[in-house]
């Protein structure tokens, strides 16, 4: 069996109401979600209730649209459900859907790195993945990074050695250096060059980029 | 991007009914060239299924062969120790290719099946043969610098923009297959479809055919190979022009040679005339020389491209000499 969707359907009325609850009270807002609870119970009671239940328990689970999928993403360390178009990047589910928008979008194509997460503890373009592919996976963006209100050496090394102007490419230099640190690929100024080639930095960072990394990768093996 | 239904699947049973059960289906693994082609509206899936958890991921290298699955990433591929020992030629190939995201990401099986760079393919407002059968090759008279010089048709220049089926032809790489009718092994020289009056077809794989492994019989040039990448900046750009090039040696002499090159064909691209020309020679810079100028056999440039007649067999002339250099 594949966990296919079945194409045709519509997404309205009860089931539609029950989806959006689950968005609402993953956005905290409770009112909101027992409001449109109650709202949907009212038009079909058994469809709201298969609808939650559905959603929570399944691994992908169907939604009434062909194009439309429940799923469970794992952001630092938090698991969060939501419903997306099967063309939802990673990158826009973060952004969009989670509010995560320290990743940022800068090509849509791969070309920039702006994007660069860690899944798995790899760097990848959020921009290259999609959401629904993302499932079943660990991935780590810049929010996750600092930990008990102190900054990761990475971010800490990024400020000591100047290595940002405008700071919109840095969350993608950050995680892409990281990833390459944990993967032992930061050995030389070369190898650190031709690993962070993946992030671009129109404000021409560069050399404090190098340095910044050098310095972390210092500071890990110590 | 047009709106499309997505299937997981996991395992090759399910994968080809999933596929051939719906129209417009595309396979979907790694997902970094075809999600640059639906940014950029290049196609238009009804169906993706997603085949990046079948069960095809592990690399075995030794002395005797190797065995990559195709749903590895290169850089599990590029990193394997057992292949930079055995099969350097290869994970060279890898490490030159992308970035480290895009290595992260991308499958073995799909980079073989990337799709060319030629901006007419890629822009869809663009006459494109290959994208658009019957609407024509902008490229032909246009922007054409990155395009082929070798196995052009009159319907389209496009090159084949990847490095690792260039190391494959020299490593005489076999691709596994599973499709509907069961399993089959292609070679990789025939695996890519040189354009001639049909460009739309990039490959010899049939409607709902999966690549599931690489398998390579035992490399007898694993110390005197050398893989030379040309291209407009260090890191992370695709072949202007490539050269893999695999010698086994007697002494100073080249008992044989094989050579292949990239960025410049419209397919991974053997040279049987170069290699002829090599067997039984010294490895001096003069009879390197001689041979390395016959890479242009039969090539055609077509306006912005020229400069790639003599960037190939400089290119060609340079990775023979460093595989013979290590000897």
């Amino acid at each position: 069996m594949t966990e296919s969707n079945q194409p045709g359907g519509r997404r309205r009325g009860a089931r539609a109401l029950a989806e959006q609850a689950l968005q609402a009270e993953q956005l905290g807002d409770n009112d909101k979600a027992n409001e449109l609870v109650e709202h949907a119970t009212h038009i079909d009671p058994d469809e709201t209730i298969t609808t939650l239940q559905e959603q929570s328990a399944s691994p992908l689970a169907r939604v009434e649209q062909a194009s439309e999928f429940a799923i469970v993403l794992s952001v630092n360390g938090q698991t969060h459900e939501l419903i997306v178009d099967a063309r939802t990047t990673l990158l826009d589910a973060l952004r969009d859907r989670l509010h995560l928008t320290g990743t940022k979008r800068g090509c849509d194509l791969g070309q920039c790195g702006a994007c660069t997460v860690l899944l798995d503890g790899r760097a990848v373009n959020a921009c290259m993945m999609f959401a629904v592919m993302a499932e079943d996976h660990e991935i780590l963006t810049i929010e996750g990074v600092a930990a008990n209100g102190r900054l990761h050496a990475m971010q800490q090394a990024f400020i000591d050695c100047d290595a940002f102007q405008c700071g919109y490419c840095t969350p993608g230099q950050i995680m892409n250096a990281m990833g390459l640190i944990q993967q032992g690929k930061a050995g030389s100024d070369e190898e650190i060059r031709d690993g962070m080639s993946g992030n671009i930095c129109r404000c021409g960072a560069y050399p404090g980029i190098v340095k910044a990394v050098m310095t972390a990768m210092a500071e890990v093996t110590e | 991007m047009n709106s499309f239904t997505y299937t997981r699947v996991h395992n090759a049973r399910e994968a080809i009914d999933a596929f051939l059960g719906s129209p417009a289906s595309f396979y979907v693994a790694g997902a970094t060239d075809l999600l640059q082609l639906l940014q950029e509206d290049v196609c238009a899936p009804g169906t993706l299924v997603d085949i990046s958890r079948l069960p095809y991921r592990d690399v075995e290298a030794g002395p005797r062969g190797a065995r990559i699955g195709a749903m590895a990433r290169l850089t599990d591929v590029a990193d394997d120790e057992a292949i930079q020992r055995h099969y350097p030629l290869l994970s060279q190939a890898l490490k030159e290719t992308a970035s480290t995201q895009i290595r992260n990401a991308a499958t073995i099986g799909g980079n073989l099946l990337q799709r060319t760079r030629c901006l007419y393919f890629r822009d869809p407002a663009a006459a494109c043969n290959k994208r658009h059968p019957g609407s024509g090759c902008g490229a032909m008279h246009g922007a054409n610098r990155i395009n082929a010089i070798l196995g052009t048709s009159d319907h389209c220049i496009a090159a084949y923009p990847g490095d690792m089926a260039v190391a494959l032809m020299v490593l005489d790489a076999r691709v596994q297959v599973q499709g509907p009718n069961g399993a089959r092994v292609v070679p990789i020289d025939t695996l890519h479809r040189t354009p001639g009056d049909d460009p739309s077809r990039d490959t010899t794989l049939q409607p709902g055919e999966i690549i599931t492994r690489i398998d390579l019989p035992a490399n007898r040039c694993a110390g005197t190979c050398a893989f030379v990448k040309v291209r407009d900046r260090a890191t992370f750009e695709w072949a202007l022009a490539s050269a893999a090039v695999g010698l086994e040696m007697q002494g100073h002499t080249i008992r044989t040679a094989r050579v292949a090159v990239g960025g410049v064909g419209t397919v991974p691209w053997r040279l049987p005339h170069v290699e002829g020309a090599l067997a039984g020679k010294p490895l001096r810079s003069d009879t390197v020389a001689e041979a390395a100028a016959l890479s242009v056999r039969g090539a055609r440039a077509s306006g912005q491209n020229t400069f790639k007649l003599k960037l190939l067999q400089r290119a060609v002339e340079e990775a023979i000499i460093a595989a013979g250099g290590q000897s």
